[in-house]
């Protein structure tokens, strides 16, 4: 039998705070570093999503039809493109236009709604499924969540959505002596099909390239195709999930990166007997092997793989829930500015800044952290939550004061009917 | 007058201080000659002649180092008491020690020493590098009386006595205790101890202060006087601000550590909060205990209505009293003071540590102990509820302290010199 490959990668860019001092509260609605955002767009377009996506559509005219790759892309990041770098969009259209392109559905703000609110989750994930479908024509069928979080709660409510397969990690802790390289199924509803990160395939790839201490390095995709083909020959499927960002901005170009993108389908094709496909095919070709127990959320990040990297000290929690106290507020409110800004403020990037595991995976922290400590991080986020509240409360008590006064006249009239009687 | 920095380019308090008192002595017309270790140019000599010790050559008129050591050789801490060695020994050792000391100091300083006037690491280096050049000053400059202030130019101070047999006045302006509790650096504490025990005469800013003085310095309770700071308000005008939110806000301000009481501004502000949610609380400054506040107050769950500044500058301060409603200062121990003058004129009510030498001199501040923080938030809570109370602090306050001139201290500084000609 045929055994399949699935190449994906995840498209994100947050929107960076700008600095927002305690003196600003309640008096500038701007809460965002246009500048920043539009600088690093700008660099990460021309060093990873225009050659990147150009060499994607190359290989895939190149072996017409037999090389399929899946993408999920934020819906902060759609807008960012759509602001800073159409032509980053464009070129995504033209990869979907082959037909062996699938997407993915996620939450739209790269939210850890999942975690918290199941009614803000489902709202995220149905916008970000329709922003899908108006760009790229296809409806997502596939659900990835924010940071491949999962956990037996999250896939029901994900099946719920009417999505037939997610993608999570493939954590240690969880698959004990079983492998990755099967298709397993959610412990509650076993129609929902999981598709498991292979991480050391791919971290190999995402994370060690480029690095000059490791024994294999230098990694070329002959070598990557051997491992595949040797290791994993009793084995049905190898996911490879990574950041985009992966080719040309956390490696280099200069690294080889991309000249390794470019033979990989070459030497998998030839000296393996696996195929590349996309989730949806993946999980017609296969039958799941087994249900998988997850009690408690995992995630793709850190040792660790669970939620610690954005949940893990006092400052996120405080944040996290602070944030979410104003849930219903902000319903109540229906003014789509409030709805975007609390979408946006639901980003995991913000709380990931707040992060204080410094010492096993300090250096990809510090990566992506535009703060200097995670203590500035949380004051900074705080003063614009506190602005933000305080918009949200605005209105509120005008409908108050409303209230009231209906309430006065209500009395008065009963006052003057008990003196009728 | 030896001080270690004046106005523009200040740390702390001592600057501002060392300012007031004289220009108050020029105003009682006493001439001073004011020796700092690092200039700038640009401070206010309307008032004062300022020598920067980096601008005196020591070697020209030291032409006998010998006399100068021997002048001088207290400052070697101990150094010359080796123990078990008979005397002849000893003499020995010291005469070597003493040609090698010369041979070094002429190295050292046969050219100008830059100092850094910073509280940096080498301060005690240039301590004792400074009271070298005070020996040469003192040899040099005309003046009857010599004034040091804090420990940091004590040894100046002395080395000025030795050589100038003019009578020393020294100035504690804090010590040891107030700035590090419990755990002194013996250090500081020695050095500050040397300087009174030397001095003829000593100044302290607050009762509190002599006390220390005399009880953990041992100090002859008949040479130490008390002289309370004051304040000068010419230069600072009225700030307008526009404030951006509804609630009141409570402020603390000032240096985030042990010596100042953060905890209990927090532990407080937790307690009102409960009763009272119509406010803010705003820690401004930094310090070695900033982290630590703000991971206590995402512990308590108030950061949306607590918020943290960072360090604020000149105009920054004021517009930081203009949003103020009630200023706390809770410090454990405070020689004198400054910044509940600075509120109280800027017609914010105050409450104030007992602890605090200012709380001696001020009866339209609420005083309460640092510790109690219930009594810190009853009176929050007072300020806020009732404003017949905040009405009146601020206007009898607002007398209290236009009447703190700095010429009244300067008079009582004068007769001090006077007691000593």
């Amino acid at each position: 039998m045929e055994k399949s490959i699935c190449l994906y990668f995840q498209v994100h860019q947050p929107d960076r705070l700008r600095l927002y001092r305690f003196f600003d509260i309640g008096r500038e609605e701007y809460y965002y570093d246009d500048f920043a955002n539009k600088t690093i767009l700008r660099r990460v377009a021309d060093r990873c999503y225009l050659p990147a996506n150009k060499l994607m559509l190359e290989l895939i005219k190149k072996y017409n039809g037999s090389f399929k790759i899946t993408y999920s892309i934020s819906g902060t990041a759609i807008e960012q493109f759509q602001k800073y770098t159409p032509e980053v969009i464009e070129s995504f259209k033209e990869l979907a236009a082959t037909g062996c392109v699938e997407f993915l559905a996620e939450t739209y703000s790269h939210s850890l709604a999942s975690l918290i609110s199941e009614g803000e989750f489902k709202e995220q994930v149905e916008l970000h499924s329709k922003t899908i479908e108006a760009l790229f024509g296809v409806k997502p069928k596939v659900f990835r969540n924010t940071e491949l979080i999962y956990s037996d709660t999250i896939g029901e409510a994900v099946s719920n959505m009417g999505y037939s397969a997610m993608l999570t990690e493939g954590a240690k802790h969880i698959l004990g002596w079983k492998s990755p390289n099967y298709i397993y199924t959610n412990a509650i509803n076993p129609r929902l099909k999981l598709l498991l990160k292979n991480f050391v395939l791919s971290d190999h790839i995402a994370f060690r390239f480029s690095n000059r201490s490791w024994e294999h390095w230098p990694l070329t995709s002959d070598k990557f195709a051997t491992w595949i083909s040797e290791a994993l020959s009793n084995d049905e499927v190898v996911n490879l999930f990574m950041d985009y960002e992966t080719f040309g901005e956390h490696q280099d170009a200069s690294t080889g990166i991309f000249e390794f993108l470019r033979h990989l389908p070459e030497n998998i094709l030839s000296s393996t007997n696996f195929v590349f496909d996309t989730p949806s095919g993946i999980c017609k070709r296969h039958q799941p092997v087994a249900p998988l127990h997850v009690p408690f959320p995992i995630s793709w990040a850190d040792e660790e793989r669970d939620t610690s990297a954005w949940l893990g000290n006092e400052l996120q929690n405080e944040a996290f829930s602070k944030l979410y106290s104003i849930e219903e507020a902000v319903k109540k409110c229906d003014n789509k500015e409030i709805t975007n800004n609390f979408r946006k403020l639901q980003q995991s990037d913000h709380f990931y800044y707040m992060c204080t595991k410094f010492f096993s995976d300090g250096a990809v922290h510090k990566y992506f952290n535009p703060y200097d400590t995670p203590y500035e991080a949380f004051i900074n986020y705080m003063n614009v939550l506190s602005d933000f509240m305080l918009r949200v409360e605005k209105p509120k008590k005008e409908k108050a004061v409303a209230k009231k006064t209906v309430i006065k006249n209500k009395s008065g009239k009963t006052k003057t009917s008990k003196k009728i009687k | 007058m030896f001080g270690w920095e004046f106005p523009p380019h200040i740390s702390g308090g001592l600057g501002t201080a060392c300012q007031g008192l004289t220009t108050g002595l020029a105003n009682c017309e006493t001439e001073v000659l004011f020796v700092m270790p690092s200039a700038s140019g640009d401070e206010d000599q309307s008032s004062v002649n300022i020598i920067d010790a980096s601008d005196i050559e020591t070697s020209e008129t030291c032409r006998d180092v010998k006399e100068f050591l021997d002048k001088v050789q207290f400052i070697k801490i101990g150094s010359n008491l080796v123990p078990y060695l008979d005397p002849v020994l000893f003499t020995e050792v010291v005469t070597q020690e003493q040609e090698r000391e010369i041979e070094e100091f002429k190295l050292s300083l046969g050219e100008k020493y830059k100092f850094s006037g910073k509280y940096g690491k080498n301060l005690m280096e240039e301590v004792a590098r400074y009271a070298l050049v005070a020996g040469e000053i003192a040899l040099r400059e005309e003046f009857d009386i010599i004034h040091a202030h804090d420990w940091l130019t004590y040894m100046a101070g002395v080395t000025a006595k030795r050589i100038s047999g003019k009578p020393l006045v020294v100035h504690m302006h804090a010590t040891e205790f107030d700035r590090s509790g419990k755990n002194i650096n013996s250090e500081v504490y020695n050095l500050e101890k040397r300087g009174m025990s030397e001095a003829d005469k000593v100044i302290a800013v607050s009762n509190l202060t002599r006390n220390i003085i005399i009880n953990n310095y041992g100090i002859d309770p008949s040479k130490v006087v008390t002289v309370h700071n004051a304040v000068d308000f010419q230069d600072s005008k009225a700030v307008e601000i526009e404030r951006g939110v509804p609630e009141k806000i409570v402020t603390f301000l000032g240096r985030i550590t042990y010596q100042k009481g953060p905890e209990y501004f927090i532990e407080a502000a937790h307690k009102v909060l409960k009763r009272y949610p119509n406010v803010r609380f705003v820690m401004a400054g930094s310090g070695d205990l900033l982290n630590r506040s703000i991971k206590r107050v995402a512990k308590l769950g108030i950061s949306h209505k607590f918020h943290f500044t960072g360090f604020l500058r000149g105009r920054e301060v004021q517009e930081m009293f203009a949003y103020s409603d009630i200023y706390i200062m809770p410090s454990v121990s405070e020689p004198f003071g400054i910044s509940p003058l600075e509120a109280m004129q800027a017609n914010v009510p105050t409450i104030i540590s007992k602890q605090s030498g200012v709380a001696e001199l001020l009866n339209h501040a609420i005083k309460v102990d640092f510790w109690d923080i219930d009594a810190i938030a009853d009176s929050v809570y007072g300020l806020l509820k009732y404003p017949a109370l905040s009405k009146m602090a601020v206007k009898h306050g607002l007398d209290e302290v236009n009447s703190l001139k700095w010429d009244a201290a300067a008079l009582k500084v004068k007769q001090v010199y006077s007691s000593l000609l």
